[in-house]
């Protein structure tokens, strides 16, 4: 089967089959990554640009690493914030990048839809790597290769996803792709973390920690930006961590087998104590392991490999 | 130029008028309307055939930036003035955040020597309520008004300070110069770049909940009440807006309202694609709101379509969405949208033209919007059956910004008199 596609924008325009596929693929990848010699010359030739407006300290290396484990040149750029304070338009440089033909090109912008604008602009393959708080599929995808290894499926498992679901593109993508799989979703969070009409997208929504997590099979908590304390979103950090800290307590109501998940990076006492974050529960470093297979997969996948 | 104008369907709401009847103009004005004029052969005095087309009052705009001074590179004058005779429009009202704002006599004038070199079509200036369009302290409403500007706006700011909109009410009350308020509380819509809804919670964008225009409407009703004076309520596009302006009336506030083609035509799901050209300020809203703006114009709560006629260039477009500079062009657009409300049963012809023409005319006390023996011989002509699509190189406007490209309409003015000149003529040529 091959990826009949030009970019990875999004988990919502893929097919239950494609997200398959990319699994598959990946779990095919994952064995690359634990050799002496961490590399094949599955992608010799091609090129592969990093293009971060945004910083980012995983994913960028995840990307670079799985570029190179498969003999690609990985080249990484990184902007200023925006092209708006940069001077050059966004465009432009998408332009000038596309004029030294690389084979994909991997974009993290925190303006929602970038990557759209991109893709529809220049010839080669566009990865988004997150684009502001829209989407950010290699993310839900290794979420979910993660929870397939542990689970064994992805179907009628219980999932919650807990924390800023209205500034979390992590959220939306796995919402899509977990609903895609089979899974039923829950969102909680302080109401003004909860974004309009998120129901119809299919998922139930809560507003405490306790009743989002009773009996289900995977948590996701997600990372509180500490900036957003000054937008009158939440009171204060302390008492977040008071109402929605994943801690030893509260994890007793979610299943015994409970896997506990993070996109990272994490605070420590705020969304999630540290016994939990490096407790028997947490995949969180299982899921940084699998990033690197997701992308491998999906650099193999653009660039017209066969699973 | 004197005129006979022959064989069309007169559509003219100031006089309940919707015949086939004759016109005469002379000097540049109606001199009567009669079935079966006699030709009889004056000197200078040319005959028009128009069977099978429509004649009304020149089309007014109400509501369009015309971006001179200081962005002629998004529109000018007369560059605005060429989009809205193709469009059908005799007189447009143009806004004031141009560079600089127009809070003084020296632009209200400036824009009057231009367009007087440009002579298409009437442009009356609107100036700004506060200085610099600032929110803060008023600008000179007399002085403004005794060099040509017609009515005061902030739009594309609100006034945020009540106190300040209401000594502009009271102030602007007494010089008989409309207000036209740019409803949105500017907490509330603050890093907003679409509408609040489902749709913006998908595509991850910062929304604009529709409460942001309500709130703001209902105060400055509010305000008209207690000021005992009026307020115009611009680009009306939520649900909310219509229920509080329809409840107003109904008790006897004097508000008048305008709403502009995208609101009824478009909602925030053609946003999906993040087409930079359907980001617009109010933003597109939902479909219960489209709904409610169609029922505000078909039992009379609106009372105005105005473009809202946003021209920026491409290099103001061209960027990541939420960068990406708010607004669409609409003269030439406007009409041929509109007429998609006849189509569909929810305004007679007779209704629309009242929107498009007599009462704009009307709300800004200019000439216009009717026939009548005496007044100003501004004409549209409409062929109701022309086919057309909407296309960048058709466009006259400088800008292109416009999410109907590619639109297929039906209607469309093929002429376009002002003062008995023909200013855009695509029937004989």
């Amino acid at each position: 089967m091959i990826l009949e596609r030009k970019d990875i924008l999004g988990v919502k325009e893929l097919s239950k089959d494609e997200i398959l596929l990319i699994l598959d693929t990946a779990d095919s990848f994952i064995e690359i990554s634990t050799r002496e010699i961490k590399k094949v010359p599955t992608l010799r030739g091609k090129t592969v640009i990093n293009l971060f407006y945004e910083a980012s300290t995983r994913t960028r290396t995840s990307f670079e690493i799985a570029g190179k484990r498969l003999s690609a040149d990985t080249i990484n750029i990184s902007a200023s914030t925006s092209s708006v304070v940069k001077g050059e338009t966004l465009l432009d440089t998408a332009r000038n990048l596309e004029a030294m033909n690389p084979d994909v090109i991997v974009i993290r912008h925190s303006a929602a839809g970038a990557p759209h604008m991109l893709a529809g602009m220049v010839r080669q393959s566009i990865i988004n790597a997150g684009d502001g708080a829209h989407e950010h599929p290699t993310q839900a995808l290794l979420d979910m290769m993660t929870i397939r290894a542990k689970k064994g499926r992805i179907e009628n498992l219980n999932v919650a996803i807990v924390g800023d679901i209205a500034h979390s593109r992590v959220a939306r993508s796995n919402i899509y792709g977990l609903k895609k799989m089979g899974a039923r979703v829950t969102v909680a969070g302080p109401a003004t973390m909860i974004p309009r009409d998120i129901e119809q997208m299919g998922v139930a929504v809560c507003s405490c920690l306790d009743e989002a997590i009773k009996e289900v099979d995977v948590i996701m908590m997600l990372r509180i930006q500490i900036e957003r304390q000054h937008q009158t979103i939440f009171p204060s950090l302390r008492e977040y961590a008071q109402r929605f800290c994943l801690n030893k307590k509260n994890i007793s109501l979610a299943k015994k087998d409970v896997l506990v998940m993070h996109p990272g990076p994490i605070n420590r006492g705020v969304e999630i104590s540290p016994d939990i974050a490096d407790g028997p529960y947490s995949v969180i470093l299982d899921q940084v392991t699998n990033g690197v297979a997701v992308r491998m997969a999906l650099l193999y996948l653009l660039t017209g490999g066969k699973a | 130029m004197n005129w006979i104008i022959k064989g069309a369907r007169i559509v003219d709401p100031s006089q309940h008028i919707d015949d086939r009847t004759d016109i005469l103009i002379e000097d540049g004005k109606i001199v009567k309307l009669e079935r079966n004029l006699s030709a009889a052969r004056k000197k200078g005095l040319d005959s028009m055939d128009l069977a099978g087309l429509v004649v009304t009052p020149g089309l007014v705009d109400m509501h369009t930036h015309l971006r001179e001074p200081g962005f002629e590179y998004k529109e000018t004058i007369q560059t605005g003035s060429e989009a809205a005779c193709a469009g059908g429009f005799t007189s447009i009202a143009c806004m004031a955040n141009t560079n600089p704002v127009n809070d003084n006599r020296s632009v209200t004038e400036y824009i009057l020597r231009k367009t007087a070199a440009t002579n298409l079509v009437n442009v009356y200036p609107i100036a700004a309520i506060t200085l610099q369009s600032q929110g803060k302290s008023l600008a000179e409403f007399w002085d403004l008004k005794e060099a040509g500007a017609i009515a005061l706006s902030d739009d594309g700011k609100p006034v945020m300070d009540s106190a300040v909109m209401r000594r502009a009410m009271e102030y602007a009350h007494s010089l008989g110069l409309p207000i036209i308020s740019h409803c949105e509380d500017a907490c509330l819509s603050s890093g907003g770049a679409m509408n609040e809804g489902f749709a913006a919670t998908e595509m991850g964008l910062p929304g604009i909940p529709g409460i942001a225009e309500d709130i703001m409407v209902a105060r400055d009703l509010l305000l008209a009440e207690y000021t005992r004076s009026s307020i115009h309520i611009a680009h009306v596009s939520t649900a909310g807006s219509v229920r509080l302006i329809r409840d107003a009336k109904g008790r006897g506030i004097k508000v008048t309202a305008e709403t502009a083609p995208h609101y009824f035509t478009l909602t925030d799901d053609d946003l999906r694609t993040y087409d930079v050209n359907a980001k617009v300020y109010p933003p597109l809203r939902g479909k219960n709101d489209v709904e409610a703006i169609k029922e505000g114009l078909r039992d009379g709560t609106i009372d105005a379509i105005a473009s809202d006629h946003a021209p920026h260039a491409i290099t103001d477009k061209e960027v990541e969405f939420e960068y990406a500079a708010s607004g669409m062009i609409g003269l030439e657009t406007s009409l041929g949208l509109s007429l998609r409300l006849v189509a569909a049963g929810i305004l007679t012809l007779n209704q629309l033209i009242e929107k498009m023409s007599t009462n704009p005319a009307g709300i800004l006390r200019i000439p216009g919007g009717s026939l009548r023996p005496g007044a100003p011989a501004d004409l549209t002509i409409i062929d109701l059956e022309r086919s057309w699509t909407v296309s960048r190189e058709a466009i006259r406007s400088r800008s292109k910004n416009t999410p109907f490209l590619g639109w297929d309409l039906t209607g469309k003015a093929v002429m376009t008199m002002k003062g008995g000149v023909i200013t855009f003529d695509e029937l004989r040529n």
